[in-house]
């Protein structure tokens, strides 16, 4: 899989609380969570944001809260793909789960500046910061991570696997 | 080299010798809980796969805990759609208002978890059940799905992190304070993906009230879960809700004791070990915006409060109360502060009731209210308002967490919050 797209830049510590508030926790659909998208980091990221854009966060990116309406509200602005220096790890299991594109990559995170164009191959495990000319190497997944998100996700894995 | 407690309990239930950090297993799981914000989403993931039933009707737990009773109409249909996937799959434990309390605060009292179990909630909180010797975890909605067809479920063997905390505990310092004072020493992340083990004398003598607070927030550093190993204080417990709720309990505790008491081996692999010396903690309170930006009380400061909150998984168990109790017994609060009380469920409702405590709540001037998370993430019962500042004895002080995103929230034990509602301000209970 291939994305280009351009950056949002977010701080260390980003919680769900911020990604998604609790009060629009009434539903679970991914475009009307969408409209809230990380207003509690950036009032004006939901109707900024466009199909294929990329998250780029410092350490810790998705903590606190387990919901997977955070994950959803990101899918459901059509982010290609969460960078961060760290994930927690709840949010970690839920990207995978659902099949959302993250990479963990200090150096990427630390020098991709909003609105530079980064170009990513998650097969190479590569992200390349177009507007800065850098290239950065990621940590491939491991491989029990590799087949979930094969499978498209931890429901076809369990129906294909299992049942 | 030996096993940690959490290595043992996860070998045992992925049906391995040994698990080393770092490895991927599948492990069976015990117990998985939902409540009424992620169970929606597992269960439209259970139909999408079409599975008929769950793969066992008494290890699948639904609390609708969170917006409850219901505060408007889409969260009524979010609870009813638990209630309605609960009838329908025959769920054994399945509490709706009336029976329903905080889901960490209750799975513990009604025995329906216990000592060596492997237990996954899609709560981030639900590394509570480690003060009972347990491996527990949070997860998201899209794992509870999996679970609830294949009792089983992934996970990456976590490294452990040994906490010693050494010597007696200060007066009005309880596992709250400890955690508090952990969070900030190592940070927000400062665990991150790890286990937390939490042992040494001052943890010993901690009653399992407190033990639940402090692994209640082990996740605020990032932890994967946290862990005491079991003891006699574990057991006396256990025995306790397990035989006062035989009845509702299947299987009986006895059954579900996978490891016998596991506990880690002198020789177990630690990736690091942090001791703490507790005659030097005092009763501690995590300022805004983060839980690890913690200071003695003593520390604070003049920080005027609108309101007050007791309750929420962490502090809204009988010890907490009690406390509270104490030092609000024949004095009343100022007219300006609201002093909101939530007893964690509705047997610890009751037993308040019994002991005088509710009415001690009402004279001071504060409200007592039916078991519901709430205040805490802001759901409902104590929103705050713009520029209002808040004590509360819950989890977490992210920016906007309890109401409008210019809103402070100051988090410390019962006792500091029962003073604080009495003076107005942050204050210590030695000083009123």
């Amino acid at each position: 899989m291939k994305f280009k797209g351009k950056v949002h830049k977010f701080g260390d510590d980003v919680n769900t609380d911020e990604i998604i508030p609790a009060k629009y926790l009434v539903t679970t659909n991914p475009k009307e969570l969408a409209r809230h998208c990380l207003e509690g980091r950036s009032k004006n990221f939901a109707r900024k944001v466009k199909p294929g854009d990329i998250v780029v966060a410092g350490k810790n990116f998705g903590c606190a809260s387990s919901r997977e309406h955070a994950p959803l509200a990101i899918k459901g602005c059509s982010v290609s793909c969460v960078i961060a220096a760290s994930f927690a790890r709840i949010f970690f299991r839920n990207c995978i789960n659902m099949g959302l594109p993250i990479l963990e990559s200090k150096e990427a995170a630390k020098e991709a500046r909003q609105n530079d164009i980064l170009q990513i191959d998650l097969n190479k495990g590569e992200i390349r910061n177009v507007t800065k000319k850098r290239i950065y190497r990621v940590q491939p997944f491991p491989r029990f991570l590799k087949r979930i998100i094969s499978f498209g996700g931890l429901m076809r894995y369990v129906r294909k696997s299992d049942v | 080299m030996g096993l940690t407690i959490t290595e043992k309990i996860l070998a045992a239930h992925a049906g391995k010798k040994r698990v080393e950090p770092g490895e991927f297993i599948e492990a069976k799981v015990d117990i998985a809980l939902g409540n009424d914000i992620t169970a929606p989403l597992a269960i439209e993931e259970f139909r999408k796969s079409g599975v008929k039933k769950v793969f066992d009707r008494s290890k699948v737990v639904l609390v609708p805990d969170h917006f409850t009773p219901n505060k408007d109409a889409p969260s009524a249909q979010q609870a009813k759609i638990l209630r309605d996937f609960a009838k329908e799959q025959n769920l054994k434990y399945y509490f709706d208002v009336g029976r329903m309390g905080i889901e960490h605060a209750l799975l513990p009292e009604q025995g329906i978890v216990g000592p060596g179990d492997l237990i996954i909630g899609a709560d981030s909180h639900t590394c509570t059940y480690g003060a009972l010797g347990a491996f527990s975890a949070g997860v998201g909605s899209t794992d509870l799905a999996a679970v609830m067809i294949t009792g089983k479920l992934w996970f990456k063997v976590p490294e452990t992190i040994r906490f010693i905390y050494r010597g007696k505990l200060n007066k009005w310092v309880s596992g709250k304070d400890l955690i508090l004072y952990t969070i900030g020493d190592i940070g927000v992340d400062g665990a991150l993906y790890k286990t937390m083990e939490f042992t040494g004398e001052a943890v010993s003598s901690l009653s399992m009230d407190s033990r639940f607070s402090m692994c209640n927030m082990a996740i605020e550093a990032g932890a994967k879960s946290g862990i005491i190993a079991p003891d006699k204080i574990t057991l006396e417990y256990a025995k306790k809700h397990c035989s006062l709720f035989q009845p509702k309990a299947d299987p009986p505790l006895a059954d579900t004791v996978h490891c016998s008491l596991p506990t880690s081996d002198p020789d177990a692999n630690y990736c690091e070990i942090r001791k703490y010396d507790c005659s030097k903690i005092e009763p501690q309170v995590a300022l805004p915006h983060l839980p690890s930006n913690t200071k003695p009380v003593s520390e604070v400061g003049n920080i005027p409060l609108d309101q007050v909150v007791i309750g929420s998984c962490t502090n809204g168990r009988m010890e907490d109360l009690r406390i509270a109790a104490k030092v609000l017994k024949g004095r009343k609060i100022p007219s300006y502060i609201r002093l909101i009380i939530i007893p964690a469920t509705q047997n610890i409702y009751l037993q308040a009731v019994k002991e005088g405590l509710t009415e001690i709540f009402l004279e001071a001037g504060g409200v007592v209210s039916t078991p519901t998370c709430g205040p805490c993430l802001g759901g409902h019962m104590g929103v705050l308002a713009e520029g209002e500042k808040a004590l509360a004895t819950t989890n977490r002080n992210f920016k906007g967490r309890m109401g409008h995103p210019k809103s402070e929230v100051y988090l410390s034990n019962p006792a500091i919050a029962a003073a604080s509602a009495l003076k107005g301000r942050i204050a210590h209970p030695a000083k009123i």
